[in-house]
């Protein structure tokens, strides 16, 4: 099948690629532009592990082909810290030991930061409910919503 | 009770970041998927449709024409003459003359993308003749079930046993008919609990390259690079030490990942190819299939009590299938049933038995959770029964030191009695329920393994340590080696950096299983530490011209013992180390042993659940875990297996099952369909660490990793009937099921 050019813009970056039509576009950012930190755990858009934002829409990005993210903008994992500094999502993250085996993280954090943009002050069922669509087979999720929860209290407090 | 409390230590028991955080939140850290290497090529696997079948003719043709196709195995590329687990692991890496179940490997393409692999598979025509096959281990332990492997049982099974059983078990000591004849209460049961997955997120992923000259080398997500190495070599009959296994960062394995199932494709397809890497990556269908998913377990139990709670006598018959191979964790089943409790007439009877199912594999605690739903529940029913409070009864009959395990061995220090005096006196027992509401206990055991250990660990020419361990870290066992070597050598966590290293690095070690890494490298780090002590504490002396017994090693420096030692400033770790040229060279401090002194963790969990009567579905409101760790190097990640452990507990308990068609394949192949918890699904899950120090251990620790996963079936089973007074004896408690059983006792 003949590939097709793409150009879209990833963590800012303009970047170019040769897609297949029928790649996804988590193939892509792994494959083509090497960026490994979105992750791929079921294919099927059911543990969002693959999590990233597509022109700011959250979505799983084993559920987009890569040809759709011409002309738009995506934002991965590895575009959340500022330079060196972590966002306090990531910071929160380490300091709650919320990750044991850490292959969920990214995926997660990614979904956490656009629930916050969403809504700064969640509750904790809104924080459990925003993030079902995230699988966590490692902590039971109790160390996750304290370090969502945390990080959306010092947020709020920056904005303050 | 929570281990900060601890003074003695200046680390130990601290919470700092753990050292691969960051990696691990940037999305930096590289797990088996995430590598490639120049000329690298793609693998897909062709799976068989049927859950058994003879293997008439497979023609690969079509899908070697295909442009960009370098290499199609089957197992013709096999080699022949394996024995014992050598085959099995073999045959289920590449299915031979049949077929044994849905999803089992018949051949494997490596080509130049990974979509060009994907339809080379689609092109090899496979010709089979279904036979009939058999799933469940009630009809697969019949006379007449169909034969899933002539000659496949042991020296343990009797003549006259039905063909699919493989391993047969009886062990126990006193006269539990007598026993039962003593109680005040008898009670018999049949549990039955089906085959879940450990459902790890990242799926198997590895990366082979293996030359014609039998040299190769594997990047490969694994709890056990060496017992990658091991297997490897064996299915394809290449010398061990010629492959070099590289463990990548571990995206879960809850033991799913200590043995084989693709890898050996990859090298072999590389070989094929020219020595060209291939990179095998699995799908969340193939890892469902066809890596190792628990037994499933037919369990009957009977358990005498007496008026006061005392057990007089139990008897455990367990029957669980692991597959299409011998494996099935019920030994560990039936040495850990009973474990909690002293008794002195006890009986187990086991049967290994073979089903058209995928190999089993290790699954936290293997065995324990199906043995503790069956017990937990009926000494549950009984303590109701008998008007006896469960955590009173389970006082009563607690085992201790000194005491000789339900299995046979002497108890060395165990925390029992501690733990469940600990859930005894928590808040949460005395919180009102309400309606539909109910309150479940249970107790759980696991053991601590120990296993080949070696660790390296090394001064830096600034006084820094390295830590070479060849246990993959999970979930955080970095931090907590660290921790300990901190301590150890009186230098900041910081100072310290703890490296997973590749087989060629070290001497053999055991996976990261059996609830090991913190306990055996971390004991192997602590004496390793100890040698380059002794070793720096030599140089000061050497220097300050007395003997190497008067100085002693105090806060990360070396200092004269005492007054009559000599007067000599005391010389840092810094000071030491930056002068090692022109002292002696190298200093490090190397350890290899299988270490001696394990220490089993008991656990007590207890959980409230409301069942809506209308719909069966049951909410979890409120989740304790109690356990003993031993001492908890690093209580963050101490409580993070607690709360890991319970929900997969809860999601066998209510939701989790591999389901079959009458057809004999595999219904729930992704996640939506095997649907484990998630966040929404779950309380925030309260845990109490209780410390009785492991004597075996520098610092007290004991394997904390698994237990947690065994007391929430029968708690929770225990809480639904105090919820709705339905009993269920069958997991999972899904909805349905629960409905039935309200439905049943005419609620």
């Amino acid at each position: 099948m003949s590939k097709v050019h793409v150009t879209t813009s990833v963590n800012g970056d303009e970047v170019e690629f040769l897609a297949d039509p029928r790649e996804t576009l988590l193939d892509c950012l792994r494959d083509h532009i090497g960026l490994t930190g979105s992750k791929e755990g079921c294919g099927t858009g059911d543990c969002g592990a693959c999590s990233v934002t597509l022109d700011g829409t959250l979505v799983c990005s084993c559920l987009v082909l890569g040809v759709e993210a011409d002309g738009k903008r995506v934002e991965t994992i590895e575009g959340m810290a500022d330079g060196a500094e972590l966002h306090p999502l990531q910071r929160k993250f380490i300091e709650h030991a919320a990750l044991q085996c850490g292959f969920c993280t990214p995926g997660i954090l990614v979904a956490a930061k656009k629930l916050l943009e969403t809504n700064p002050n969640p509750t904790e069922e809104e924080v459990r409910y925003w993030l079902a669509g995230n699988l966590c087979r490692c902590t039971g999720y109790d160390k996750i919503i304290r370090a969502v929860m945390d990080a959306a209290a010092e947020l709020r407090q920056e904005a303050a | 009770m929570a281990k900060d409390e601890f003074k003695e230590f200046k680390l130990v028991g601290t919470r700092p970041d753990r050292p691969d955080g960051l990696d691990k939140v940037t999305g930096r850290a590289r797990y088996g998927a995430d590598i490639s290497a120049p000329g690298m090529l793609w693998a897909a696997v062709l799976r068989s449709p049927h859950a058994h079948a003879r293997i008439v003719k497979i023609d690969t043709s079509k899908a070697e024409a295909l442009t960009g196709v370098k290499a199609v195995i089957t197992r013709a590329d096999f080699p022949t003459g394996l024995t014992g687990e050598d085959w099995n692991l073999q045959e289920n890496t590449m299915a031979g003359e049949r077929a044994l179940y849905d999803g089992h490997a018949v051949a494997a393409v490596a080509a130049t993308s990974k979509l060009r692999a994907e339809e080379a598979v689609r092109l090899i025509e496979v010709e089979y003749e279904v036979l009939p096959h058999v799933i469940d281990v009630d009809d697969a332990i019949k006379p007449d079930a169909p034969v899933i492997r002539e000659g496949a049982a042991d020296a343990t099974v009797p003549e006259g046993m039905p063909p699919n059983v493989v391993r047969y078990m009886e062990f126990g000591r006193g006269d539990v008919e007598a026993g039962f004849a003593e109680a005040d209460l008898v009670m018999e049961k049949t549990y039955k609990t089906e085959a879940t997955h450990q459902g790890y997120i990242e799926p198997h992923a590895c990366m082979g390259q293996l030359g014609a000259d039998g040299k190769g080398e594997m990047w490969v997500c694994t709890q056990g690079q060496w017992f990658i190495r091991k297997m490897c070599t064996a299915v394809l009959g290449l010398e061990t030490a010629q492959l070099r296994v590289t463990p990548s960062e571990i995206g879960g394995g809850f033991g799913g990942k200590t043995t084989i199932f693709m890898e050996p494709l990859s090298l072999a397809l590389s070989k094929k190819a020219g020595g060209k890497p291939v990179k095998l990556v699995m799908s969340r269908s193939d890892v469902l299939r066809a890596t190792g998913p628990t037994a499933s377990a037919s369990m009957d139990v009977k358990i005498g009590m007496k008026k006061d709670g005392t057990i007089t006598g139990a008897r455990a018959e367990f029957r669980m299938q692991g597959g299409a191979f011998p494996g099935s964790p019920v030994d560990m089943a039936l040495y850990c049933a009973f474990a909690p409790y002293k008794l002195t007439n006890v009986e187990h009877v086991g049967y290994d038995v073979l089903a058209n199912r995928p190999k089993c594999a290790a699954y936290r605690a293997p065995g324990s959770p199906m043995g503790a739903f069956a017990v937990e529940s009926l000494l549950d029913e009984m303590c109701r029964e008998l008007d006896v409070d469960p955590l009173d009864m389970r006082l009563k009959n607690a085992v201790r030191e000194g005491d000789t395990a339900s299995y046979g061995p002497k108890y060395g220090s165990i925390g029992l009695v501690e733990t469940l005096e600990a859930t005894k006196a928590h808040p949460n027992l005395s919180i009102p329920l309400g309606p539909n509401q109910g309150r479940g206990i249970a107790a759980g055991y696991w053991f601590n393994h120990n296993g080949e250990t070696s660790v390296s660990m090394a001064i830096s020419e600034d006084g820094t340590a390295q830590v070479s361990v060849g246990t993959p870290d999970i979930g955080g066992s970095r931090a907590s080696i660290a921790l300990m070597t901190a301590e150890t050598l009186g230098i900041p966590y910081e100072d310290v950096r703890v490296n997973v290293v590749e087989t060629g690095a070290l001497g053999v070690n055991e996976p990261t299983h059996g609830s090991r890494a913190t306990f055996a490298s971390g004991k192997a780090a602590v004496i390793a530490a100890g040698h380059a002590i002794t070793e720096m504490c030599k140089r000061a002396a050497n220097e300050w011209g007395i003997d190497p017994e008067a100085v002693e090693w105090v806060d990360g420096a070396a200092q004269p013992a005492g007054d009559n030692a000599g007067k000599f400033p005391p010389m840092s770790i810094a000071e030491i180390a930056g002068k090692m040229g022109s002292t002696g060279g190298p200093i490090s401090g190397h350890h290899e042993s299988v270490p001696e002194g394990v220490g089993a963790s008991f656990g007590c969990h207890v959980v409230d659940v409301e069942v809506d009567p209308e719909t069966g579905r049951t909410t979890i409101l409120r989740y304790l875990v109690v356990q003993d760790a031993g001492r908890a190097i690093h209580p963050a990640y101490v409580e993070g297996q607690y709360q890991g452990g319970a929900a997969q507990g809860i999601g066998w308990a209510l939701n989790e099952a591999y389901i079959y068609g009458d057809d004999g394949r595999l219904q729930n192949t992704v996640f939506l369909d095997y649907r484990v918890p998630v966040a929404s699904d779950l309380p925030m899950i309260d845990t109490v660490i209780v410390e009785v120090p492991n004597p075996g251990h520098p610092y007290g620790v004991r394997g904390v990793g698994e237990t947690g996963i065994t007391p929430p079936l029968p708690a929770i089973a225990n809480a639904i009937q105090e919820a709705t007074g339905a009993r269920l004896c069958e997991l999972p408690m899904s909805p349905p099921k629960v409905l039935a059983a309200i439905k049943a006792k005419g609620g």
